[in-house]
């Protein structure tokens, strides 16, 4: 299901941004404080709204039921909001809520479909021994896979998560990257907005650049993340060290 | 069901039952020889505990969806301003009917619930204007009930007479005093649509504990879920201001408390917030009705504050620990 977005444009974020995504792979979308990463994926998850159009495999994504949207669009916000103490299960759970129709649905819940999709969440993010632990009681590595695992409970044709790897340190960044890319193999499209240039050049199939609103590189990571582009766009002057796959941003 | 609403029914039960049996007269159900013991039971007792259960099972159920819809464990229905403005009709129809002005007996709660209404209309033009936002949305509760205040203080001050003063200020107190099966049959639909929709709305508001952007990107509509929390607080809050006055605290007090015995998700405190506010009124009611008061009865809105305010204050302290959810 290719994701398509034409013209997006909102007033001081936006300036007419296109783009067409692929299933499969995963794209990192990279860029200084400001430059409409957090607008752009919101955007495409349709929690934004924005002029221009924006479509899944040629259907009109503003146009389709809120729901039926949501089945096919995960989104994962900043910051990574819970507003209860609830338990690793429970939050896994909120992600099929796309699929319930009942009210009041704690028994639908506990439906044959809702309960393969979230233990295979849970599995995907190595959660299975957490399954009862009040969120409070979670790592910052914890809570972010908890987080993702609610995005992927919702068996969505497409992942878009805004900056995942905030807060996380190395070991359980790269862990959760691999979880995403596990999912991309799958035939899963992986939408990331990254701050971690290393991480988005060795881990995504594609980069884009983005600056004041614009998309200013596109493209395979050692294309989109030329050392020209990092000093026209973050104002740095860096070199990349190391063979392909491994690199490692020299400042 | 589960276990946690099956210990509430049965507690409910128990107090329904004691408090048809507790008050002024005693009434021994093993020997009910108490001259005129089924006229009390029928005609002032009976009414007056369903009305307990209808008004504290609305409060009890408004305060949990509104804590979900706002997520935030200190958010009480008075926040739309829809109990201040149902206020404001009431004390309205008594400040008219002190200046003379014949309205028939009905018009206390009907003005009352004209108040709620007016206060819903508002919230519902503001929500239907706005993009949907919580903040805004609730600034504009907070505005309807600060005016409704202001409105109502002015009506006290410039009350006709030392009695129209005090029919004002003893109605605000809220109480369950005196209620006929009058009261009961304009609560009940008024309850059981509020009720419903916050049955309906539960689906949104689980969705809301991951904020507003997770929760539309899960498919929630935030001008629908806006519309059904109007309605049903409108309807359970303006509700129970019509036929018991103020009653303030229930909202805050019980989804708190019953809150750790769930799985903390929205959806699973709304019916056992409902049992507990309804438990709750039944109890209150009942042991104000039997305190040994010299003058009347402890009023049971200032029965409730005085157990509410302790309360919120245990709460701000337990915050200050970051123990809060």
């Amino acid at each position: 299901m290719m994701l398509c977005a034409r013209n997006l444009t909102l007033a001081g974020r936006l300036g007419d941004v296109s783009l067409d995504l692929s299933p499969g792979q995963v794209t990192a979308i990279c860029g200084p404080n400001g430059a409409g990463k957090s607008s752009l994926v919101s955007a495409m998850a349709g929690v934004l709204p924005v002029a221009g159009r924006l479509s899944l495999d040629g259907h009109d994504l503003p146009a389709m039921q809120p729901r039926e949207r949501a089945r096919l669009l995960g989104y994962l916000p900043q910051g990574g909001e819970a507003a209860w103490d609830v338990c690793v299960r429970t939050l896994v759970e909120l992600g099929r809520l796309p699929w319930q129709a009942a009210p009041m649905h704690r028994a639908h819940a506990d439906g044959a479909q809702d309960r393969e999709a979230v233990a295979q969440a849970m599995v995907a993010m190595d959660l299975e021994h957490l399954i009862d632990r009040p969120l409070s009681r979670l790592s910052g590595g914890e809570r972010a896979r908890a987080l993702l695992a609610r995005v992927l409970a919702g068996c969505p044709r497409w992942v878009l998560a805004d900056e995942p790897l905030a807060s996380l340190d190395l070991g359980h960044g790269l862990r959760l990257l691999k979880a995403l890319r596990d999912q991309a193999a799958q035939g899963i499209g992986v939408c990331l907005v990254l701050h971690d240039l290393a991480m988005a050049m060795n881990h995504a199939d594609r980069v884009v650049v983005m600056d004041r609103g614009r998309v200013v590189a596109d493209g395979a990571p050692g294309e989109a993340l030329s050392e020209a582009v990092i000093a026209q766009v973050w104002g740095v002057t860096g070199r990349w060290l190391g063979p392909e796959g491994a690199r490692a941003l020299s400042l | 069901m589960t276990r946690l609403n099956l210990r509430l029914v049965g507690a409910l039960a128990l107090a329904f039952v004691a408090s048809l049996l507790a008050g002024r007269v005693w009434i021994d159900p093993f020997h009910p020889d108490v001259p005129g013991a089924g006229l009390i039971l029928m005609q002032l007792r009976l009414p007056r505990s369903v009305l307990a259960v209808l008004v504290g099972g609305g409060l009890g159920a408004a305060g949990a969806a509104m804590q979900a819809y706002l997520r935030n464990p200190l958010a009480d229905p008075g926040l739309f301003g829809i109990a201040p403005s149902a206020a404001l009709g009431a004390v309205l129809s008594i400040w008219l009917g002190s200046y003379g002005v014949s309205l028939g007996p009905w018009a206390l709660p009907v003005f009352a619930l004209v108040g709620a209404g007016g206060a819903m209309a508002l919230l519902g033009l503001i929500a239907g204007r706005s993009a949907g936002g919580v903040a805004l949305f609730t600034l504009a509760g907070m505005m309807i009930a600060s005016l409704s205040g202001a409105l109502m203080s002015l009506a006290i001050s410039l009350s006709p007479s030392p009695f129209a003063l005090s029919e004002i200020v003893t109605w605000l107190m809220g109480a369950l005093a005196d209620r006929s099966w009058h009261e009961v049959w304009m609560a009940a639909p008024l309850m059981l649509v509020g009720l419903g929709a916050f049955v309906v709305a539960a689906r949104s508001l689980d969705a809301l504990t991951l904020g507003e952007a997770a929760a539309r990107s899960l498919g929630v509509d935030p001008r629908r879920l806006q519309a059904l929390l109007i309605l049903g607080v409108g309807c359970t809050v303006g509700g129970s201001v019509a036929v018991a006055g103020i009653i303030g605290f229930v909202g805050l007090v019980v989804p708190h408390l019953l809150r750790p015995f769930t799985d903390r998700r929205p959806s699973s405190l709304i019916v056992p917030s409902a049992l507990g506010g309804a438990l709750l009124l039944v109890v209150g009611d009942s042991v104000c009705r039997i305190l040994p008061l010299t003058g009347g009865e402890l009023r049971l809105g200032i029965a409730l504050s005085l157990l509410g305010a302790p309360f919120f204050l245990a709460l701000l302290w337990r915050m200050r620990d970051g123990v809060w959810r």
